[in-house]
């Protein structure tokens, strides 16, 4: 391991508003895929994953840590000054495997605006299964492939969705690319 | 701007406001708390909508303001230079050109495109505050989707005047979950929020909230199967461009009872001028 830190942003004000710009879009309309650029990544962060912890992590929220994630932690602490905690009082989460999303907070009835979001690093947002996405944002049912979720996706995500307005946010990346899938919408396999 | 961030705010201000837009967004319609900021101007001004056009505007943007509709009136003018100095960015009056539009009480007449974003300044973000003055009342009511209370105050409406006697700021119900207000649109602009194509942010500084209604969205008018929404406009055509599906502003031009009826959206109004359109209080434009 290198003692060295990477830069972040190569523009902090310009490149954090691009990114927040392309989650921005994509929360709005699930599943379109946008491309970031920017920022190199720290091993094993993808470069879009990377891009969005800068863009959106501060020491205003706690953060967990997937353990597979703890060679970037150095980097992580230093770029947005997180403070590292249990699930259960995470605002945010950066994953490389989807976890337990029970273990995250949902928010309430009241508040749902208090739930995680999850930043899941995957393989590709050009290949793998197909899922279909339909809800706010999508005029028409959405194809997006996704590779690197586990196998009964689509009945986690159920469960997530049917507790709306609760729920958990997933911002997904892979390689310099990103999408999300908000609480809001369904997701079957196509 | 020397010694300032890009857009006035600074970036972790931008950073808190952004991580409550996509909540926003995911929660069509909900109101989300946010840290406003003291802004160069006072509160009711349009500092809510303002700290959401800083946290998302970029060098690239081009921003157009309009205030009832015109782009010429102080609160507009003052706001496009305010960006146009601390962020640097290209302005324009003409909606076709916009990717952010910031706007007090109308949605422009053309449609508004996938590739576009509309900031609504908000006075009152809570659609019940008239009935239940008590925030916990009704973020309660909220929770719940317990909107019995509204539901009352429009039959009480008809059964009083035979009409909802509300003419601006008509609340809906986005997504079929939770009522909001559209802010202080005239009820006219109302089906234009329904499937529209664009994003649509809305920031309240004074009152501390920002919500938000994402692209293709079912937003619908409150109201009875025996009495459907209905928007009401003047019954003139406009007296510079002639247009009779356009909301229109009335006038007083003289003391002798005087009116002239002209469209609200001043783009629009001079774009069809431009293309040859006269009203009957109207002149062609010269030939150039």
């Amino acid at each position: 391991m290198s003692n060295e830190l990477s830069p972040g942003f190569a523009n902090p004000v310009a490149d954090a508003q691009s990114c927040f710009r392309a989650v921005l879009d994509a929360m709005a309309r699930p599943g379109r895929v946008h491309a970031i650029s920017g920022v190199s990544a720290p091993p094993p962060l993808c470069d879009a994953a990377a891009a969005v912890l800068l863009s959106l992590i501060d020491q205003e929220t706690p953060l967990w840590l997937d353990p597979a994630v703890a060679q970037a932690h150095g980097w992580i602490a230093f770029h947005t000054g997180a403070l590292v905690v249990e699930p259960t009082e995470a605002m945010f989460a950066m994953a490389l495997a989807l976890p337990d999303l029970a273990a995250f907070p949902d928010g309430s009835d009241e508040m749902p605006e208090t739930s995680a979001t999850i930043i899941l690093q995957v393989a590709s947002l050009r290949s793998g299964r197909h899922f279909a996405l339909e809800g706010p944002g999508l005029r028409e049912p959405r194809i997006l492939p996704i590779d690197g979720l586990p196998a009964d996706f689509p009945a986690i995500w159920q469960r997530n969705h049917g507790l709306f307005p609760r729920g958990i946010d997933l911002i997904l990346c892979a390689g310099n690319e990103l999408t999300a899938l908000p609480r809001s919408v369904t997701i079957r396999e196509a | 701007m020397k010694g300032y961030n890009f857009a006035y705010l600074d970036d972790q201000t931008k950073r808190m406001i952004r991580r409550g837009l996509l909540k926003a967004v995911a929660i069509p319609g909900h109101q989300v708390p946010f840290g406003s900021r003291e802004m160069p101007l006072p509160y009711g001004w349009g500092t809510g909508g303002i700290q959401v056009t800083a946290s998302i505007l970029g060098a690239g943007d081009v921003l157009k303001v309009i205030d009832q509709g015109a782009d010429d009136t102080t609160n507009a003018v003052s706001i496009r230079r305010f960006f146009a100095r601390t962020a640097g960015v290209a302005t324009t009056t003409a909606t076709a050109e916009a990717t952010v539009i910031q706007t007090r009480h109308r949605i422009p007449e053309k449609q508004l495109r996938e590739d576009q974003i509309i900031v609504y300044q908000v006075p009152q973000p809570e659609p019940l505050s008239r009935l239940e003055p008590s925030r916990i009342e009704t973020k309660r009511m909220h929770g719940l989707a317990d909107y019995g209370l509204m539901h009352v105050k429009l039959y009480e409406d008809i059964s009083r005047f035979g009409q909802v006697s509300i003419s601006y700021d008509y609340p809906v119900m986005v997504n079929e979950r939770y009522l909001m207000s559209p802010s202080p649109i005239p009820a006219f602009d109302n089906p234009k929020m329904d499937m529209m194509p664009a994003l649509q942010l809305f920031g309240a500084g004074r009152e501390k909230r920002i919500y938000a209604i994402p692209p293709w969205t079912r937003v619908k008018s409150l109201d009875f199967d025996d009495h459907p929404f209905r928007t009401i406009n003047a019954p003139h055509p406009c007296g510079l461009c002639g247009a009779t599906d356009s909301y229109l502003d009335e006038v007083v031009t003289d003391n002798h009872g005087g009116r002239l009826f002209v469209c609200s959206d001043t783009d629009h109004c001079s774009e069809r001028r431009a293309a040859g359109h006269v009203g009957t209080d109207g002149f062609q434009e010269a030939a150039e």
